[in-house]
């Protein structure tokens, strides 16, 4: 979407931010606009980091959805982005409760957590390049430094 | 009852004699007042955690293939962890030794080196102290012991990462009905709402916590937690589940360190499940070991007729 085409992460962090703390009539009045922001966040975020790692960003979709065709573009050969793929499916599900339905009674607090799950991911990628390892070895359950030393001994024993 | 994992082998890990000490205390008294039977193995070791697969791949394999070994001396079947670690490494030497010659052959050194009977996949079974209660006692079961209703507390489940990732050391999950859901896990909010509580819709019941992390990058870990704390509390949560003691201490030190660092106070309670469980069956908040919790729940708990 042409929104993420200069964001930064402080940018990203900001419309969460913004999404938050409005009204519930400002978000309730353009609903489905919000919901495709919501989208647009997350794929910004994956964008950034894609490009951080000297990859051209998909313009592919999954499912029908952009956002997990850069997820899955962003977890090749690196699967510790294992950690943000269910954060990435509830943005899109978010997403849908919405457009689904974008006059129901709750749409403000549905795009609300909908921007909860956009800034989780924001600050997860935001961590991961500040750190690489972050979820390595967790959602992984690869060693940190593995690619440093892939022949290891096991005759420390 | 179903009579299934009426017995099964308790491995406690390290996290649960030291800050996870609460969880340890609360699924012990869980299981005496369901009348359920944890041998603990003998001469456990530690799993290794996060930390020796640094060191080397396999030799964390061959430390839960030990563990795995013990059960199997001890004539049991099941292993159970309530730990995200250590159910975690037990399941990925399980893979690893039914997929990879070398964690095999790596395990046999070890193995008759420390004098002990090599480990041969397949021989244990590894489960979670949610399949636990989930597969011994089921919801219908919890309903009929309930004696102190969670009714109007509402909860979100936080599972952390490491119970459902990576998806292929977990073969028996996304089975369809009944089982348990990698994507969006359910075991532990089947068990609350089976013990009378309200479950939020909790958008990242999974999401990175940061936990790795903590003390080499901090502040990820203090912003990552507490986007957890505060989408809980805008769900509508009094409490987040934990059924993990890295998640769980995770949530309360980086709760405290948000307000100190941050300035951003959040007041949601942290819990483990096992204790909110407890204390539906009628025990007491100390039974559980509500007091070692960081955070204290004591106002909420009392206000809700619990403990």
């Amino acid at each position: 979407m042409a929104m993420s085409d200069a964001m930064t992460l402080d940018d990203i962090a900001a419309r969460c931010d913004a999404l938050l703390a409005a009204p519930n009539a400002a978000l309730a009045a353009a609903a489905p606009e919000r919901a495709d922001e919501l989208l647009a966040l997350g794929e910004a975020t994956l964008e950034i980091w894609l490009a951080a790692h000297g990859i051209t960003p998909t313009v592919e979709t999954v499912e029908g959805f952009r956002l997990l065709a850069l997820h899955r573009q962003g977890a090749r050969g690196e699967p510790s982005f294992n950690a943000c793929r269910e954060s990435c499916r509830e943005l899109v599900y978010h997403h849908n409760l919405v457009r689904l339905d974008p006059a129901h009674a709750d749409v403000a607090r549905r795009l609300r957590l909908g921007a909860m799950v956009a800034r989780h991911l924001m600050l997860f990628i935001g961590g991961k390049l500040e750190v690489a390892g972050l979820g390595e070895f967790c959602c992984a359950a690869r060693p940190l430094r593995q690619r440093e030393a892939p022949a290891q001994s096991t005759e420390i024993v | 009852m179903s009579g299934k994992y009426k017995q099964v082998a308790y491995y406690p890990g390290c996290a649960l004699e030291g800050t996870g000490h609460a969880y340890d205390r609360s699924t012990r008294a869980l299981g005496k007042a369901l009348g359920l039977d944890l041998v603990e193995l003998k001469n456990w070791n530690c799993c290794g955690a996060m930390e020796v697969k640094n060191v080397d791949p396999k030799l964390q394999t061959y430390l839960s293939a030990r563990n795995l070994s013990i059960a199997e001396d001890m004539g049991l079947t099941t292993v159970m962890a309530p730990c995200n670690g250590c159910y975690h490494n037990l399941k990925k030497a399980e893979y690893d030794l039914a997929h990879d010659a070398a964690s095999r052959e790596v395990t046999d050194r070890l193995s008759r080196k420390a004098g002990h009977k090599s480990y041969v996949a397949g021989k244990v079974t590894t489960i979670h102290a949610l399949d636990w209660i989930k597969e011994a006692i089921g919801e219908d079961g919890l309903k009929a012991r309930v004696k102190n209703s969670l009714k109007g507390l509402k909860v979100a489940n936080y599972y952390g990462c490491m119970y459902s990732r990576p998806r292929h050391i977990f073969p028996e999950k996304d089975k369809g009905p009944g089982s348990e859901a990698t994507a969006k896990p359910h075991f532990m909010d089947d068990l609350l709402a089976a013990a009378g509580a309200e479950n939020v819709e909790y958008p990242l019941k999974t999401a990175c916590c940061g936990g790795a992390h903590t003390l080499s990058d901090s502040d990820t870990s203090t912003r990552l937690v507490l986007n957890l704390l505060t989408t809980a509390e805008a769900c509508g949560a009094d409490v987040i589940a934990t059924e993990c003691p890295t998640c769980h201490t995770g949530l309360e030190m980086h709760q405290v360190r948000a307000e100190k660092v941050f300035g951003r106070k959040t007041t949601v309670k942290i819990l483990y499940f096992t204790q909110l469980l407890g204390m539906a069956l009628g025990l007491t908040a100390r039974k559980v070991g509500v007091p070692e919790n960081l955070s204290d729940p004591s106002e909420l708990l009392r206000a809700r007729g619990l403990g």
